[in-house]
C-alpha cells in the first residue's frame, strides 16, 4: 500500500484544521481518513501495533457515520492515550461501520506528538463518490 | 451581504430569508471589511434563524469563524420558547480567565523572574494530555462538577472571597453529573488542576496603564503592580461533554423539523428533556473548569511564595476575578421594555454587568464587573468593567479577547526562521512552552490587535477601560 501521506492532504482555515482523503472505495476511504487523522497526531512509521480492539459505530448517512468513526478512533487518543497504527474496515454500509484497530498505548519517552487534535466536527463534511473513487473532507477543532 | 451602518461602530445585518432577527456587528469600519469576516457575517445570520432568538444576533468586535456559532457571538433565546446549542457554548465550556492581584511591583519581581517561570512551568501541568496533581474518584469528580470552586475552597484551596469575585460564585446549581458519560467523566478525573495547550496560558504581568481611577481602586489595581492571570477551561471533560451532545443533538433536531442552515447549530428546545439534559452537563463542565481555575491559582500562587521567599502576607495575592467566555446561562433582561427571563448563549464573549447589578459583590457593585480581556502572549491584556449599556443592548456582554486572524499553519510560516522567543526576551518577555508548534501558532500577528477590540467595546459603551497590562512571563501548554 502507498504511504498514508499520499492518500490525503492538509485544508488551511483561520480557526480550524482540515482534511482532503482518498479511497479507491469506501473501505479504503474510511481506513486512510482514521490513519490520517492518526498520521497528523504522531509519527505513525514509528508506532508497532502491539494491540488491537474493535470498533462498531453507527450514523445516519455516510457522512454522520465518517463523523462518529473519527470520533470514535479519536477517543482512543484523547480518552484512552492509545496511538493507532493500522486499522482494518471489516464491514461497511452507509450506516455501519466495523473495524479492528491495531494501536500501541502513548510512551512520552518514545512517542512524539506533532498535533493535537481535540474534536471532530460536522462543519463542511464530505464524502462523496465518483468513478475515479471516493473523497471526504473532515475539519478538526484544535 | 447587504450590511447597514447604525453608528461608527455598530453595523447591522438586515433580516432576510429564515432570519428571524436582524444581526448585529460591533466592529469599526476596516475589522468589518477584512476579508476573513464574510464567513463569520454568514454565521452570524445563521444563528438569526433560531426559533426564539430574541432582538438581534450579536457579534462582538473580535468575532471570528466558529463552528455553527461565530466566536464572539451573543445570542439570547426565549426561556419558554427558544433554543439551546452546544455549538453556541463551544467545544471548551466554561473557557474563561481569573485575574489575581499582588502587592508587588515589577523591580520586586524582575530579578528572579526566570526562575519564577521555570517554577511555574515545572509546577504547573501543561500541554496536551498533562495530567493533575489530584487524582478523582468518580464519586469525588461529582462532587467537583456539583458543586465546581467551593469543592476546592473547602480542601484549602483558596478562600471564601475568591467565591464571590468569580462569576456565578463558580458553581451553576443545576449540575447533574448523572446526565454525562462515562467518557466524559474518565477524561475529566486525570485533569483537573491541568492548564492544557492551544491558546491556553498562565502569564505573570504588570498594571502598565490605569484608565479608570475609582474602578481601579475598586478592583484593587495600580500602577506598576504584578499580576497572574489565567486562561483555561474544563479540559477533555467538556470537549466530550459538547460531542456527545452535538451527536445527540445532530440526531433530535431532525425530529423538531427545524431546517438548520449547518450541522453545527444542532440544537432542543431549552423547555424539553433534552435540552435540560444539556443544560445540566454543560453545567457540570462549567463546574470544572471553575475548580481547575482556581486549583491553578492556588498551586501558583504557593510557586510565587516560595520562588519569591515572601510571606503570604506580602505577597497578598487576591482573585480580582474570575469570568466566563463560553457558557449559557438564564438570565434575566429588559427586552422593548419588558423583563424576560432568557438563555444567553456567550460563545467567545464575556458577561459585562453594569454597576448596581444583583449578581454582583458589594466591592464590586458600586462600579460595575470586572472584565477581564487577555491579549496574545506579545502585547497586553485588559480590564475592563461592564456597563448599563451593554444590559441595554448586548444582552450584558462584550468582547473577549483578541482573536485569530492566521490560521495556525500560516501563523508557523509566518514565524519560519525567527527565534520568537528571543523576539519576545527582548521586549522583555519570558515564555516556556510545551507544545512542539505552540511558540510558533501562537505568534502575537496570528491575532487581531487586542487594543483595536477593546477601543471598539469602550467607545461603543459595552463596557468601559479600567487598566492594562503587559505580559513580563508567560507558560503556554
Amino acid at each position: 500500500m502507498d504511504r498514508i501521506k499520499n492518500k490525503y492532504n492538509l485544508i488551511d482555515h483561520t480557526a480550524d484544521f482540515g482534511l482532503r482523503v482518498f479511497g479507491s472505495d469506501s473501505k479504503e476511504l474510511f481506513a486512510n481518513a482514521a490513519l490520517a487523522l492518526f498520521d497528523l497526531i504522531t509519527d505513525i512509521d514509528h508506532l508497532k501495533g502491539l494491540d488491537s480492539c474493535n470498533i462498531e459505530v453507527s450514523g445516519d448517512d455516510w457522512s454522520d457515520l465518517m463523523v462518529n468513526w473519527l470520533r470514535e478512533i479519536l477517543y482512543l487518543w484523547n480518552g484512552k492515550e492509545l496511538l493507532v497504527k493500522k486499522v482494518r474496515i471489516l464491514s461497511l454500509s452507509e450506516t455501519e461501520l466495523a473495524a479492528t484497530a491495531k494501536f500501541d498505548p502513548f510512551n512520552p519517552d518514545r512517542h512524539i506528538i506533532k498535533t493535537e487534535i481535540k474534536a471532530v466536527t460536522y462543519h463542511q463534511i464530505q464524502v462523496n463518490s465518483s468513478p475515479s473513487g471516493w473523497e471526504a473532507m473532515i475539519i478538526f477543532d484544535i | 451581504m447587504e450590511i447597514k451602518k447604525i453608528d461608527k461602530y455598530r453595523w447591522e445585518l438586515p433580516k432576510t430569508g429564515n432570519m428571524r432577527v436582524p444581526g448585529i456587528i460591533y466592529a469599526t469600519e476596516s475589522m468589518l471589511n477584512a476579508e476573513k469576516q464574510k464567513e463569520p457575517l454568514k454565521q452570524v445570520a445563521n444563528v438569526a434563524t433560531l426559533p426564539g432568538i430574541l432582538k438581534a444576533s450579536l457579534a462582538m468586535p473580535d468575532m471570528h469563524w466558529g463552528y455553527g456559532f461565530p466566536i464572539g457571538g451573543v445570542a439570547a433565546f426565549d426561556w419558554e420558547s427558544g433554543i439551546i446549542s452546544p455549538g453556541g457554548v463551544g467545544y471548551d465550556i466554561n473557557c474563561g480567565v481569573r485575574l489575581a492581584t499582588t502587592s508587588l511591583v515589577e523591580k520586586e519581581v524582575r530579578p528572579k523572574l526566570e526562575n519564577l517561570v521555570n517554577a511555574l512551568f515545572r509546577g504547573i501541568p501543561s500541554g496536551l494530555g498533562s495530567k493533575g496533581s489530584i487524582k478523582l474518584s468518580i464519586p469525588e469528580e461529582k462532587k467537583v462538577l456539583q458543586m465546581g470552586s467551593k469543592w476546592a475552597v473547602n480542601r484549602g484551596l483558596g478562600e471564601a472571597l475568591d467565591l464571590e469575585h468569580t462569576e456565578d460564585g463558580g458553581c451553576m446549581p443545576n449540575a447533574d453529573p448523572d446526565v454525562i458519560s462515562q467518557r466524559a467523566l474518565e477524561r475529566g478525573r486525570q485533569q483537573l488542576g491541568t492548564l492544557g495547550s492551544g491558546n491556553h496560558f498562565l502569564e505573570i504581568g504588570v498594571v502598565e496603564a490605569v484608565y479608570d481611577i475609582p474602578a481601579a481602586q475598586a478592583f484593587g489595581l495600580f500602577e506598576d503592580q504584578v499580576t497572574l492571570m489565567l486562561h483555561t477551561g474544563s479540559r477533555g471533560l467538556g470537549y466530550q461533554i459538547c460531542d456527545d451532545f452535538l451527536a445527540f443533538m445532530t440526531k433530535h433536531v431532525k425530529k423538531l423539523g427545524f431546517d438548520l442552515p449547518d450541522r453545527q447549530l444542532a440544537c432542543a428546545r431549552i423547555q424539553s428533556k433534552e435540552g435540560m439534559r444539556y443544560y445540566n452537563a454543560m453545567a457540570c463542565a462549567a463546574n470544572y473548569a471553575w475548580t481547575n481555575r482556581q486549583i491553578l491559582m492556588h498551586n501558583s500562587r504557593e510557586i510565587l511564595l516560595r520562588v519569591l521567599g515572601i510571606s503570604p502576607r506580602d505577597l497578598n495575592m487576591k482573585l480580582l476575578y474570575d469570568v466566563c467566555h463560553n457558557i449559557a446561562k438564564k438570565e434575566v433582561h429588559v427586552i422593548h421594555g419588558k423583563k424576560q427571563t432568557v438563555c444567553v448563549h456567550r460563545k467567545g464573549a464575556t458577561r459585562s454587568f453594569p454597576a448596581g447589578h444583583e449578581a454582583l459583590c458589594d466591592q464590586y457593585r458600586p462600579v460595575g464587573q470586572p472584565v477581564i480581556i487577555p491579549g496574545d502572549m506579545g502585547t497586553a491584556s485588559y480590564v475592563l468593567a461592564g456597563t448599563e449599556k451593554a444590559m441595554q443592548e448586548t444582552f450584558g456582554s462584550t468582547c473577549h479577547g483578541a482573536g485569530r486572524v492566521l490560521s495556525r499553519k500560516a501563523a508557523k510560516k509566518a514565524s519560519k526562521g525567527r527565534a520568537i522567543q528571543r523576539e519576545l526576551e527582548d521586549k522583555g518577555i519570558l515564555v516556556r512552552w510545551t507544545g512542539r508548534s505552540t511558540l510558533a501558532e501562537e505568534i502575537p500577528e496570528a491575532y487581531k490587535d487586542i487594543s483595536q477590540v477593546v477601543e471598539v467595546v469602550h467607545e461603543a459603551g459595552i463596557s468601559k477601560k479600567v487598566a492594562k497590562l503587559r505580559p513580563i512571563g508567560v507558560v503556554k501548554g
